[in-house]
């Protein structure tokens, strides 16, 4: 990336001597102007690293630039970077307009001048009633886009969101998800943004970094983590994944042939597996997988005789528990009503359009 | 018959702390000269004689200047010790606060020995300055605890939330932390104040004539002329602990959490 915002360098942070380290040598880089996910589940180190490039951990090796100039040893307070913590962190014994003329004041910016920007900010979060309260008179909701205000009102040339909307119910968070996009968007500022949700991260993100055991597995776009998913781990995480044991057959570039474990050989993308005679993990996505109550053949080449288990109704889609070939069991979602489905206990047909299946390494 | 019982006990000790204490009260009133119930009568004088005497105004003044600095000198000590240690884990935080609470454990009198010998050499025995830091040692370790006792409420992200707002670490305490402990660390000085109130061994040790605080002269007092005026005296030191207790009180339900 060229002229990035933010560089990780061979960042790394371990706790105490030789214990395992949270963070194993961090390469990424933050655009001007994107939104970033990190996206894993706890303990991935996720949160040290924005606790790294906000200035509350010290990394134990490596470098962290913001606009060019390394950062990593600089105080929290000197680094001008924003951050929404996760349960707020609001000032209790000052006012909205207070809390979020704070970082203004601290600056030493004129009374009057603090008094538009602070009303331009909460205007922005849609509190501008509100400016007079305590945060404790306020609804979890309030308070996050308090702490929002807060983090913005300075400008600062990135904010970082410390799973923001953890405390907040579900459909309070998927509104303020869709805010904090808006948010992103009108102002152009650069975000960091920390969830274990994954659904939050497709939601918001322009891309997504995903971690797991402290190293990150894939840096992608929404869409292409979705569809093109780097390794079993990230296949299994992000979005659902039906991951089936097997092991490889033939292998003719990025192409490959599966036996699977319960029996049939499927095709799948050989996109981080070995050779011939290895065992691998076959991921297909529920919503890919076609059913049908007949006979394998009538879907064509390639379709598979399954056995369905349950179907269960969930408004807008059905997923169907299939058993597949010895012991196997695969899921499927379909649209509600839209075809018929087989009855349960009885013969189904199975089949996925080319290119739907990925072969990958078992993870360690 | 349980209850009652409870409330016997619970009667009978209470009775066993204040009586001494409120034996001495209607004494101060009385019209005679003596320590002796019942009284002859009741009067003024003995308030009138402790006002308009240079053997107890003096003591007086000493008392409130002594312990308003020694209160003073002890919070600006006491809160950042307890800062600290709130911030502190492990054996470190245990041997620290062992150190700052000494005070409260060690005998007065051990206290008052070894500052007397300490105070010698620098010339600190026998002026204001040298009561005044005597008595701020033995308040600061209350100062300590009611400080922690209140940072116990408060959340240590703030701290990270002032400083991602730009705010220094000292900024961050004055600004952040401190509005918010503030009653504990009133309820702090005025303990620190009571305790140099009713402080006397250390008084005895090193207070000149010029340093006599209020309980060194009432216990001058009782040796030499057996005075009601002592009586008066006590009453107002009482009046005064007990308005300082409400006043703890008060600042304590005003705490946060």
């Amino acid at each position: 990336m060229a002229d990035p915002l933010v560089r990780f360098a061979g960042v790394r942070k371990t706790y105490g001597a030789g214990g395992p380290a949270a963070v194993q040598s961090l390469d990424l880089d933050i655009a001007r102007g994107e939104l970033l996910t990190l996206l894993g589940p706890s303990g991935s180190g996720k949160t040290t690293t924005l606790m790294m490039l906000a200035g509350f951990e010290m990394p134990s090796a490596g470098r962290i630039l913001l606009e060019g100039r390394d950062i990593a040893r600089l105080a929290p307070h000197r680094r001008g970077i924003g951050v929404v913590f996760q349960a707020y962190a609001l000032f209790p014994h000052m006012s909205v307009a207070e809390n979020v003329a704070f970082p203004l004041s601290v600056r030493g910016v004129s009374r009057h001048d603090q008094g538009k920007r602070v009303a331009k900010a909460l205007a922005m979060v849609r509190l501008e009633g509100l400016a007079g309260r305590r945060p404790a008179q306020l609804s979890g909701g309030q308070q996050q886009r308090v702490a929002l205000a807060r983090a913005l009102v300075f400008e600062p040339p990135i904010v970082l969101l410390d799973e923001p909307l953890g405390a907040l119910d579900k459909a309070l968070r998927e509104e303020m998800q869709l805010e904090i996009r808006h948010l992103h968007q009108r102002l152009g500022v650069t975000m960091m943004y920390v969830t274990h949700d994954q659904a939050e991260a497709l939601t918001l993100s322009d891309r997504i970094a995903v971690f797991e055991g402290g190293r990150v597995r894939q840096v992608a776009d929404p869409r292409l983590l979705y569809d093109r998913p780097a390794d079993a781990f990230v296949a299994g995480f992000v979005g659902e994944n039906n991951l089936l044991p097997g092991r490889i057959e033939a292998r003719e570039g990025d192409e490959c042939q599966v036996r699977l474990a319960c029996g049939p050989v499927v095709a799948a993308q050989a996109v981080d597996c070995g050779g011939v005679g290895e065992a691998c993990l076959v991921a297909v996505r529920p919503e890919r997988v076609a059913v049908a109550g007949v006979t394998a053949s009538d879907l064509g080449e390639g379709a598979l005789p399954a056995v369905l288990i349950e179907a269960i109704f969930l408004g807008d889609h059905v997923r169907l528990r299939l058993a597949l070939g010895d012991g196997g069991e695969i899921l499927a979602k379909r649209p509600a009503g839209i075809a018929a489905l087989p009855e349960p206990g009885g013969p189904a047909a199975i089949a996925w359009p080319e290119g739907a299946a990925f072969a990958f390494r078992v993870p360690a | 018959m349980g209850r009652g019982l409870i409330w016997a006990a619970g009667v009978l000790v209470a009775a066993f702390l204040l009586a001494p204490i409120l034996a001495i009260l209607p004494l101060s009133f009385s019209a005679g000269s003596f320590l002796f119930y019942p009284l002859p009568g009741l009067s003024l004088r003995w308030y009138r004689d402790f006002f308009g005497s240079d053997f107890w105004l003096p003591a007086l003044w000493n008392s409130l200047v002594i312990g308003g600095a020694a209160a003073g000198l002890a919070t600006v000590l006491g809160v950042p010790a307890a800062f600290a240690l709130w911030r502190l884990r492990g054996a470190l935080r245990a041997v620290v606060l062992g150190v700052v609470l000494a005070p409260m454990v060690v005998p007065v009198i051990v206290v008052a020995v070894a500052l007397l010998l300490a105070f010698g050499p620098v010339g600190l025995v026998a002026t204001h300055a040298g009561m005044i830091v005597a008595h701020a040692a033995l308040g600061v370790p209350f100062v300590v605890v009611t400080v922690l006792a209140s940072l116990e409420g408060f959340d240590a992200v703030q701290l990270r939330a002032a400083a991602a707002c730009g705010a220094g670490p000292v900024r961050a305490f004055l600004r952040v932390c401190l509005p918010q402990i503030a009653p504990g660390v009133a309820a702090g000085a005025v303990f620190a104040f009571a305790t140099s109130l009713d402080e006397v061994v250390v008084a005895l040790f090193i207070a000149g004539p010029a340093q006599r605080t209020l309980p060194r002269q009432m216990f001058a007092g009782l040796n030499d002329t057996i005075s009601l005026t002592t009586a008066a005296a006590a009453a107002m030191l009482v009046v005064v602990s007990v308005v300082l207790l409400l006043v703890v009180g008060w600042l304590r339900r005003r705490a946060p959490g």
